[in-house]
């Protein structure tokens, strides 16, 4: 029996955990390539998560369905953002391009929360009470269905990395932004583009989130946080990194939370990261710098 | 003994063997020329001597004291100073702020650091932009500024890594004929340099690194005659 | 004292002393609403200049100082409640774990090369740390709170930091002057000129024999400890302490706004930036009273949309370019 539940908790904090990868994998993406720590990371994820309320409130659209436009809200407002306030940046020194996004972070909390009220918000789904019985195992559906979207997203990010013309072209404005504009890539459209899409992975992680969980206007730099801790435990600049970072994350989280309490549960990924930072620095996935 | 004795470094950066094997030595009271072409190792060499890399195999000694494996700052303080290729002024500070800065490593207090600043900054004619913020030098102040930011360290030992790069001909002069001076009253220099005209005119006794091993050392007419020199270096870049 | 006014001109002297004379002088004029504002301002004077030391100076950016302000009240306000310890004494010890606990990130990040931005997420990480583990730390109230006892105070208890706001105001007064002295100090100091150094390039300072790793600790536990002391007075003077709001990251966030809008890495920047800041913000909450708009989140937009806008077009901060409209250019750099 208590391996069941455990196992059950376990399960649901992997399912969580792929969500929280996508969600950091966004900003591992515009890292990776624009160089640029988005300290506003949780909270664009939280104007998705609102997005998700409008849509279910106003027209009883699921958040599955809005999977892809709310992402492509959020795509355009990352390629705008870049392309308005972040790309003068550019060659800022870092602490100033920290602060300008800790800026547009506070902003975007608490113009949500004049919009919203400070309470929590959630949607209750056509299978919010589903579930799947494997082997005994209760599994919640809704975070099945959220996780194997989220799983599908990374996925289709990989390979667009991999596979396509302007994915290759934005892999090698990573690699070498001085050679990238040599051969006349147009770098500024590219990093606009990363930016959109690094919002775009953040905008699907959290409408997945919805039907996981409820959202608040406050809840924002904490995912911002969390997003951080999940790239340096995978490692900076690994995609792959990312996603496992997050599984272990959602895992850590979930059985620390279920073994002691679960407001207490962010405190078991802040141990997670200080031992990476002991033990490991360049994260799980990472390679050792020369 | 030699002030300072290289004795078979090696250093591979992810199995691109930057440096291998190299040997040699830098004699007090003289001025030892590194030379080489691009990519040939002589940064590194320099990296390796000053603590920012640890050698993969072989030692460094000071005065006959390892100094491999010692952090950067500690081999200031054993007594060697450097510079820097790319150049890396204190910004926002202003150039006599920078030069205390290295004074400080010696002096007991600010004043002191001060007044050792100025005499630095006297002898590399920096004084007239001992106030200016250094964000607003020249690159040729620059370089001079690097100069006397690591001779304000006072060090028995000066790394320099081409300080005379980008300079027109009268500044290189005057920067060899400070260095000469320097040189007169007691300091070994060991110097990485592109510029020939400073080479033969500072140093009599030049070692050449290609590919990251040692392969000819001398004076300069040895080596210029010396045909494995010729080969891979004299002949591409035509002295 | 030679130090203390080298390279300072008799003109920002006089101003610098005008200036005090005005601040000692305020609380004869101002009504119980502006010295409550002025509280306010001078506190984020001080842990602005606090903060300052760590990124102003040695470059070291923190986004966790809610932190040591809340260990400060935290450990005070226990050490007063549970054994009538006089916070004069109580911040001894306030500064020790400070201190120690700013010791414990500095030597986790500078050990291991966690340096810029990464440096920062560990602050926020700690701070974030501590707000979850006192909300569950029931010995000084958990996340229902710690409440420090309040009576009418007919006369000024200053051994035990109870009484009027006057009372309150002179001590933020001193602290802020005090801080800004020891600050003007330290960058005329072998320990300042190195922290600047590692602040503009830590590969050149390390060149130099500055042990790098050592400079930034001393300035992360002086830091620490400084901030730690913010936290007695905030304890002592709004007697209640909430996790949930001692420890939150907008805590933290409202800290380094005064130095950032007044001028990093200058003296008067966190006193400039903080009297612009609150005096905005309560401004602003005026007018709205007046308008009868009640939102919360209002003032926090405000603060967002003002930094915005310093970061984007005074990078350098207020300071700067005041000090030239005030002729006081020339030479050294902060004051």
């Amino acid at each position: 029996m208590t391996t069941d539940v455990i196992l059950k908790i376990a399960i649901s904090g992997v399912l969580t955990g792929l969500i929280y990868g996508l969600m950091a994998l966004g900003l591992s993406v515009i890292f990776g390539v624009v160089r640029v720590v988005n300290f506003a990371h949780g909270e664009m994820m939280t104007i998705a998560m609102y997005l998700v309320i409008v849509a279910f409130n106003a027209l009883g659209l699921d958040p599955l369905i809005m999977l892809v436009p709310i992402s492509a809200v959020l795509f355009a407002l990352g390629y705008l953002m870049q392309r308005a306030i972040i790309n003068p940046f550019i060659n800022r020194p870092e602490h100033s391009q920290f602060m300008l996004l800790v800026a547009v972070a506070l902003v975007i909390v608490n113009a949500l929360l004049l919009i919203f009220g400070p309470d929590s918000q959630g949607v209750t789904t056509s299978y919010s009470f589903d579930s799947f019985d494997v082997g005994g195992i209760i599994i919640d559906a809704g975070k099945v269905y959220a996780a194997i979207a989220a799983l599908i997203v990374a996925v289709l990010l990989f390979a667009f990395f991999r596979l396509t013309l302007t994915g290759k072209a934005i892999r090698a404005c990573a690699d070498n932004y001085n050679g990238a504009l040599v051969v006349g890539l147009n770098v500024k459209r590219l990093y606009a583009l990363t930016f959109g899409i690094g919002a775009a992975c953040v905008g699907a992680a959290g409408t997945m989130l919805m039907i996981v969980t409820d959202v608040t206007p406050a809840i924002g730099p904490a995912y911002t946080l969390l997003a951080f801790v999940i790239v340096i435990t995978g490692g900076l600049g690994s995609m792959p990194g990312a996603i496992i970072g997050g599984v272990l994350i959602g895992l850590t989280e979930a059985l620390g939370g279920f073994f002691f309490t679960p407001s207490a549960k962010s405190m078991f990924s802040f141990a997670i990261l200080v031992l990476i930072l002991l033990f490991r620095p360049q994260g799980i996935m990472g390679r050792k710098a020369a | 003994m030699a002030l300072l004795e290289v004795s078979g470094i090696s250093k591979s950066f992810s199995g691109l063997k930057a440096v291998q094997n190299v040997t040699f030595d830098v004699p007090e009271g003289k001025i030892v020329a590194l030379i080489g072409p691009n990519g040939a190792g002589k940064t590194t060499c320099f990296n390796l001597i000053a603590g920012v890399y640890q050698p993969d195999t072989g030692s460094i000694t000071l005065n006959g004291a390892r100094i491999d494996g010692r952090r950067p700052d500690e081999i200031c303080k054993a007594g060697i100073g450097r510079t820097f290729q790319i150049v890396k002024p204190f910004a926002g500070l202003s150039v006599l702020d920078n030069v205390v800065v290295g004074a400080l490593n010696s002096a007991s207090s600010i004043i002191e650091a001060r007044r050792k600043a100025d005499e630095v900054l006297e002898i590399l004619g920096l004084a007239p932009k001992r106030l200016q913020p250094a964000s607003t030098l020249t690159l040729p102040d620059r370089k001079r500024l690097e100069v006397a930011r690591a001779l304000a360290t006072q060090p028995k030992l000066l790394l320099l890594d081409e300080v005379m790069a980008g300079l027109r001909p009268t500044e290189v002069d005057q920067i060899v004929s400070v260095l000469l001076d320097l040189n007169k009253r007691g300091l070994t220099i060991l110097l990485i340099e592109h510029v020939m005209r400073a080479v033969m005119a500072l140093s009599g006794n030049v070692i050449v690194l290609h590919h990251g091993e040692l392969i000819s050392r001398g004076t300069p007419d040895e080596i210029a005659k010396d045909p494995k020199v010729l080969e891979c270096y004299l002949g591409e870049e035509a002295l | 004292m030679k130090l203390l006014f080298d390279g300072v001109s008799g003109r920002a002297l006089i101003l610098l002393a005008l200036f005090f004379a005005v601040l000692a002088a305020a609380p004869l004029f101002v009504n119980d609403y502006l010295l409550v504002v002025l509280i306010t301002i001078l506190y984020f004077a001080y842990a602005g200049q606090c903060w300052n030391i760590m990124m102003g100076f040695a470059g070291q950016l923190s986004l966790g100082h809610a932190l040591y302000i809340g260990l400060g009240a935290y450990v005070t306000a226990a050490l007063y409640v549970k054994f009538g310890v006089s916070p004069w004494i109580g911040l001894v010890p306030a500064m020790i774990i400070a201190g120690a606990v700013g010791a414990v990130i500095g030597f986790l990040a500078f050990r291991f090369g966690v340096s810029g931005v990464y440096f920062a997420i560990l602050t926020i990480a700690f701070a974030e740390f501590a707000r979850i583990g006192f909300d569950h730390f029931s010995w000084v109230g958990g996340a229902a709170g710690y409440f420090l006892p309040v009576a009418n105070y007919t006369q000024n208890d200053l051994l035990n930091l109870r009484g009027s706001q006057r009372m309150f105001y002179y001590i933020v007064f001193a602290m802020t002057v005090i801080a800004f002295i020891i600050c003007h100090l330290l960058l005329r100091s072998r320990a300042g000129y190195y922290w600047l150094a590692i602040r503009e390039s830590p590969e050149a300072a390390e060149a130099l024999g500055i042990n790098v790793f050592r400079y930034k600790m001393y300035a992360v536990v002086l830091s620490a400890a400084m901030t730690s002391l913010g936290g007695v007075i905030f304890a002592f003077f709004y007697n209640n302490l909430f996790p949930e709001q001692v420890f939150h990251i907008s805590r933290s966030i409202e800290i380094i706004l005064g130095p950032i809008i007044g001028g990093i890495g200058t003296l008067f920047g966190p006193i400039v930036g903080a009297f612009l800041l609150t005096g905005l913000a309560e401004g602003l909450r005026e007018v709205m009273l007046r308008l009868g708009i009640d939102l919360p989140g209002v003032k926090q937009v405000f603060y967002g949309l003002c930094l915005l806008g310093v970061v984007m077009f005074l990078p350098e901060g207020v300071w700067p370019s005041l000090k030239k409209k005030l002729g006081l250019d020339r030479g050294n750099e902060g004051s």
